[in-house]
Parts: structure tokens; C-alpha cells; sequence
């Protein structure tokens, strides 16, 4: 890992840290219910949990596919589908559909995993994790064998990646429950998804442009 | 298209809603009890400011007769901030209009003219039949995962159950029925939620059958209408508890929750009593685990001369309060009680639910009374309060006075007319007196009778909020 691949996780940690649709939101609306603080971090370790397992997938299946396959492949096959994505996330209308508030730490964790793999949260990383450093193959085992060792890699960057999206959820999740008050929603809330559609697009391009470099 | 700033009209919490700006337009549900004539939604201009104050100033005829308009609603409110699933980027923009008994569902655009909504799509009764299995469409709420419309009747000829249909968010598709076990619950009226603790309620009222030539005696005094509340399972689609009022307590109807997500009560009014005509408030709560339902304002029949009475009344001597319609305030303060037949609304403080105390009361009609309206005293007025609308800053309240096309005629036999009004309230002290400036009539409604009124930017009972 190094320091412009480290940039480039925590960046994008912040930036689904930041999104209200993403967790934080919800354990605000927890703490308000029920009037607690605690109630409101409670809620975080299970979103967090939900949101790293979706973002982890996509690294270790990459990372480990990447140590196993020419890259050029990968990166080609990733490209095209981040830019897919994207568009679909552009174009569509519709919505996450969830009904239901009352939810076990458990449930509120598959809600996380299922909300971050529906807005492609780990796609979002395929440039970053593809950017980065292959994994260094020792002696003669073959690409196959690097495989785990790739896998790992992409666990960590999803790690690093995890760790700056609560630290930016926690900090947005306190600041609206203690001092801003959720009526800064209707104001402040800028239409995140379609600059995250952006994102997914740009992100399938550059992949793509790399691939051909 | 989506918005890049939240619909400025969705509040996150009560509180926020209460700060709401005053409505500048009210959309009106009109139609034409001869069904010669297509019915329509009116647009009134309710801004004290404009030289146009208080009168029709926009007009949609809808393209075919009969559909007897009655509740409409939004596509979308506040919910759309609710965290689970939050898409507060869509518009408030559709106005969700259900034809009681065409079972038509018409969508109007309010988005390019909002004095002038554009009819946009025509859901026809024969999609809400055969995807849904449901007709006489009825209330519409914004839901978490589409948009709910109940309906009171069954499909393919049959009289019920009636149900919950629910609707696509952006192509307003009927997807299906609502319900995954309905349990013992067969007749359907009103629905609303507590959405933050995954409950929903439905009340009851009668099969099309048992509504749409009028009232059956024989069906009341045999005690046949509705008289029970359904609780459900908002996740799961599940009927969970039925709570009986009693079958003396015929057709529990509108059902308004407290607005305060983290509370689990909220208010239902009872039309009629078969044993005394009176009216009755209920609220309902939790009971350790369980729901149950306590009577809390009992609104006497007035004894009348039966040469006074419509023929339906006159062997009892007495008019009955008939509370059609019920609305509490945003702050889950003031509840608002329409006694359709005794011609009036009575405002009741209830911080405490279980204790309302009475603050204010305004007669306008009635079916003995006739009350004028102060704008016009020279004039009797047919029909009372029936469906009332309250602002979100819970200073104006607005009136209509049309029941349901038969049952306007049986208990106003010489015909309702069609009126308007609008009360202003005190929100400190309570208290609400009529506004002299604010009474269309007549034929402002152009021969229409006029039912539910829906307020520009939202009212209070057309928004739920996820947070406190």
C-alpha cells in the first residue's frame, strides 16, 4: 500500500462515510427514538460491519483475481462494469426500497451490507485497489498461488477504507444529533446519488483508460 | 427528475413541519352527484395577500363521469427522509386521486402550473382488479416502498375483502395487494402507520354493497358496519390483532396517529352509536404487549323535532353528531371532530390523549341547525363539517361539507350544496373562530359537491416523519 493508494481508500471511505443514505442517518434516527446517545452509537458497529463486509467482497474477489489473471483482463472486465453500473445508477429512478425500522444489530448489519452492495460501494474501489501495488510473488509458485495473498491485501484495503467511512459517519452522526438538529437535512443534503453515480462513471473510465495505457 | 437539494415541502421531524410556511393553494376534491358532468379537482387560492383569496382560481375536469372523487393524496412526503431507504431527491408533485366508484386512480401534475394540475396517467379499475384484486380505491398514503391506496371492495364481482393496494413510486403501477395474511379482516376503510415501530392500523367502514346506495338501516341496527381496528405488521404485511370496539360502535373511520414517531397512540372516530346515535372518539395504545382501544369523548345525539327530520331519522326524535371525520394537529396537540350532522367542529386539547378537554367549537349547517356562515347570514347552510384539513403550522383549518354522494341525500334529502370554509385557530390558548373573507359556495363549485381537501406543500394528515 502506498501513500496515493492509501489516499485514494480513505477518500472514498469519507465519501460513503458522508452519505446519509449509507448508515448514519439511520443511527440518528435510532438515538432520536430513543432518546440516547447510546442508542445512536449502538447502532454503528452494525452498519459498519454490514458496509465493510459489502466493500470487502469486491476487494478480496479483485485483489485475488488480479494476482491470478493478467491484470490488463481485470482491469478491462472491472472498467466495464463500474461504467455499466454507473450509468444504471444515473439513469434509473428508483430507489433502495426497505420497509422496516425495528431492527436487531443483526438485521441493521444485512440492512448495511445490502443498502452499501446496492449503491455498488465496493465497485467504487476497483480503480483505488487496482492503482495500487501488485502483490509481490515470491519463487516460482505461480499466479494461482498468490491468489490468498491478494485476497489479504484487498481485506486491508477494505480495513483502511472501513475505518475512514465511520470515522466520517460517527463524526456526521454526532454533529447532527447534538448540535445541528436533523431540520439541516432538508437544506444540506445535496442529491448524493447522482454524484455518486458520477463517481461510479469516472471511475470505470479511468480503470478503463489505465487498462489501455 | 430528481432534485439536487431535498423537496423543500419534507420535514424530518414533527417539530421541523410545525415551521412549515402557510399554504398558498388548496387542491379540492369536486364531483357531480348526477354524474352527468365529470368531476374535478378545484384549486383555491388560500393566501390572505392575493385579491384572489378565497376563491376558485384553477380547475381540472377529469375525462369521464361517475368516478365520485372522495380522499386523495401525494406521491410522495416526508417519509422520503426516513432512514431506512431515503430518497428525499423526488418531488411532491403528483396528486393521487382514487374515483370511490369508478375505482379509477388519476394522476394529476401539479409540477408545471401548480393552479393548474395536468392529468398525467389513468390507473383504470380493471389493472386495480386484476393485479390487486381490490376496487373503490379510498385513502392514499405515501409509503416507505411505494404508494399505498386502500379500497374497500373486492374484484371480479366480488363484494370484499377490501385491502390495501400498493403502488409503483415513479410509474404508479398498481404491484399488487398489500397484504401477505390479512387475518380474520374483511371490511376496509382508512389505514395509516406508526412507521418507526413497523405497525400498521386499518378501520372499517362496509363492503360497496353495504355504502353505495346509502346507509341500510337494517345493516345498523343489525350492527353489520365496521366496528373494529386491525393492527399489522408494517414489515412483514401481517395482520397482527384485531381490537372490537363493541358492535354497538358502528364504522370506526378516519385513523390519525400521533405524529411523534416515538409515540404508539393515535385517535379514531366512531360515526355512530346504535344505541343512544351518539358519536364517540377512541384512542387507541399499547397494553404491555398488545393494542387495545379506550373511549374518550362521547358526543350526545341532539333531540329534535321529528317533523324537522329526514325520514331516515324521524322515528328516533333526534339528530346524531355523525363524526365523519376527524384531524389532529402536526404537534399532536389539537384534535379536530367533525359532527357532520349536527353541524359542528369541535376542537378538543389532547396533550393528554386520554383526557381531552373541549377548547373551542364552531357551528356551521346542520341537519336541524342549518347554521349560515358569517360571510353570508342571510343564508342557510345544508350538510356540516365533514372532512377537515389542518395546516402543519396548525393555524388554519379547512372545511368541506359533502359526505358521500348518497348518504348527502339521506340526510339531506333537499340536496347539501356545496361550501367551504376556513377556521383560524389560536395554537397557544386554542379556540378557533370562522375567517369572514374565506367562504366559497355555490356555484364556485360549479354544480360539484365538494370532499376532501389537500394542502399545497403538505397538511397534517398527509406526511409521516421517521424522526423526533
Amino acid at each position: 500500500m502506498n501513500w496515493p493508494h492509501l489516499a485514494g481508500l480513505v477518500a472514498l471511505g469519507a465519501f460513503h462515510g458522508i452519505n446519509p443514505a449509507m448508515g448514519w442517518l439511520f443511527a440518528v434516527g435510532r438515538g432520536l427514538q430513543e432518546g440516547s446517545r447510546r442508542a445512536l452509537l449502538a447502532a454503528l458497529p452494525p452498519i459498519v460491519v454490514g458496509h465493510a463486509a459489502s466493500v470487502a467482497i469486491v476487494a478480496a474477489l479483485v485483489a485475488a483475481t488480479r494476482s491470478a489473471v493478467a491484470s490488463t483482463l481485470v482491469a478491462v472486465a472491472a472498467g466495464m462494469l463500474l461504467v455499466g453500473f454507473g450509468m444504471w445508477r444515473l439513469l434509473s429512478r428508483r430507489h433502495f426500497r426497505w420497509v422496516g425500522m425495528r431492527l436487531s444489530q443483526g438485521q441493521l448489519a444485512g440492512w448495511s451490507f445490502l443498502v452499501s452492495s446496492a449503491h455498488g460501494a465496493g465497485l467504487m474501489l476497483v480503480p483505488v485497489l487496482l492503482a495500487g501495488p501488485a502483490p509481490a510473488v515470491e519463487g516460482h509458485g505461480g499466479h494461482l498461488a498468490a491468489a490468498p495473498a491478494g485476497a489479504l491485501a484487498g481485506l486491508a484495503a477494505a480495513g483502511v477504507h472501513t475505518a475512514a467511512m465511520v470515522a466520517v459517519a460517527t463524526g456526521c452522526a454526532l454533529l447532527v444529533y447534538e448540535v445541528v438538529g436533523v431540520g439541516v437535512l432538508r437544506r444540506a443534503w445535496f442529491n448524493l446519488d447522482r454524484l455518486w453515480a458520477g463517481v461510479l462513471l469516472v471511475a470505470g473510465l479511468v480503470t478503463l483508460v489505465d487498462a489501455a495505457a | 427528475m430528481t432534485r439536487w437539494t431535498p423537496d423543500p415541502s419534507f420535514y424530518a421531524s414533527p417539530r421541523d413541519a410545525l415551521g412549515a410556511p402557510p399554504e398558498k393553494l388548496a387542491y379540492v376534491a369536486a364531483f357531480d352527484r348526477t354524474a352527468t358532468r365529470p368531476d374535478a379537482i378545484a384549486v383555491l387560492d388560500v393566501d390572505p395577500d392575493s385579491t384572489d383569496y378565497g376563491t376558485v382560481v384553477g380547475w381540472t375536469d377529469l375525462p369521464n363521469l361517475g368516478d365520485e372523487l372522495h380522499h386523495f393524496g401525494w406521491n410522495a412526503c416526508s417519509s422520503a427522509l426516513c432512514p431506512t431507504a431515503p430518497h428525499p431527491h423526488v418531488e411532491r408533485r403528483y396528486l393521487i386521486v382514487p374515483g370511490l366508484r369508478s375505482s379509477r386512480i388519476h394522476v394529476l401534475d401539479t409540477g408545471p402550473d401548480p393552479r393548474r394540475p395536468t392529468l398525467v396517467k389513468v390507473v383504470e379499475a380493471k389493472e386495480l382488479a386484476d393485479v390487486a384484486g381490490y376496487s373503490r380505491p379510498h385513502t392514499v398514503h405515501c409509503g416507505p416502498d411505494g404508494i399505498y391506496v386502500s379500497a374497500l371492495g373486492g374484484a371480479g364481482g366480488a363484494d370484499g375483502p377490501g385491502g390495501i393496494a400498493v403502488l409503483d413510486h415513479d410509474t404508479f403501477e398498481v404491484r399488487g395487494a398489500w397484504e401477505a395474511d390479512r387475518g380474520p379482516q374483511y371490511l376496509a376503510y382508512d389505514f395509516w402507520w406508526h412507521l418507526n415501530h413497523d405497525v400498521l392500523v386499518t378501520s372499517e367502514w362496509g363492503t360497496p354493497s353495504m355504502v353505495e346506495d346509502g346507509i341500510v338501516g337494517e345493516l345498523l341496527l343489525g350492527r353489520k358496519y365496521g366496528h373494529a381496528l386491525h393492527f399489522w405488521d408494517l414489515r412483514r404485511r401481517r395482520h397482527t390483532q384485531t381490537v372490537d370496539l363493541g358492535d354497538a360502535y358502528q364504522m370506526p373511520l378516519e385513523l390519525r396517529p400521533a405524529h411523534d414517531p416515538a409515540k404508539t397512540y393515535g385517535f379514531v372516530g366512531v360515526v355512530v352509536s346504535v344505541e343512544d346515535l351518539s358519536a364517540s372518539i377512541w384512542v387507541w395504545h399499547r397494553d404491555g404487549e398488545r393494542w387495545a382501544a379506550t373511549r374518550v369523548i362521547d358526543i350526545p345525539a341532539e333531540p329534535a323535532d321529528p317533523d324537522a327530520l329526514p325520514d331516515l331519522l324521524k322515528p328516533f326524535g333526534a339528530v346524531p353528531p355523525l363524526v365523519t371525520d376527524i384531524a389532529l394537529s402536526v404537534d399532536d396537540r389539537f384534535l379536530y371532530v367533525s359532527c357532520w350532522g349536527t353541524g359542528e367542529l369541535r376542537q378538543y386539547d389532547v396533550r393528554d390523549p386520554f383526557h381531552p378537554v373541549q377548547t373551542g367549537s364552531v357551528r356551521l349547517g346542520g341537519i336541524v341547525r342549518r347554521t349560515a356562515h358569517p360571510a353570508r347570514p342571510d343564508l342557510p347552510l345544508s350538510g356540516g363539517p365533514q372532512m377537515v384539513e389542518v395546516s402543519r403550522d396548525g393555524r388554519r383549518i379547512y372545511l368541506t361539507n359533502s359526505l358521500y354522494g348518497a348518504w348527502d341525500d339521506q340526510f339531506y334529502p333537499e340536496g347539501v350544496g356545496a361550501w367551504m370554509a376556513k377556521l383560524d385557530v389560536d395554537p397557544e390558548t386554542g379556540g378557533l373562530a370562522p375567517d369572514p373573507r374565506f367562504f366559497p359556495h355555490g356555484d364556485d363549485f360549479r354544480g360539484r359537491r365538494v370532499h376532501q381537501t389537500r394542502l399545497q406543500g403538505g397538511d397534517a394528515s398527509s406526511d409521516s416523519y421517521c424522526f423526533r
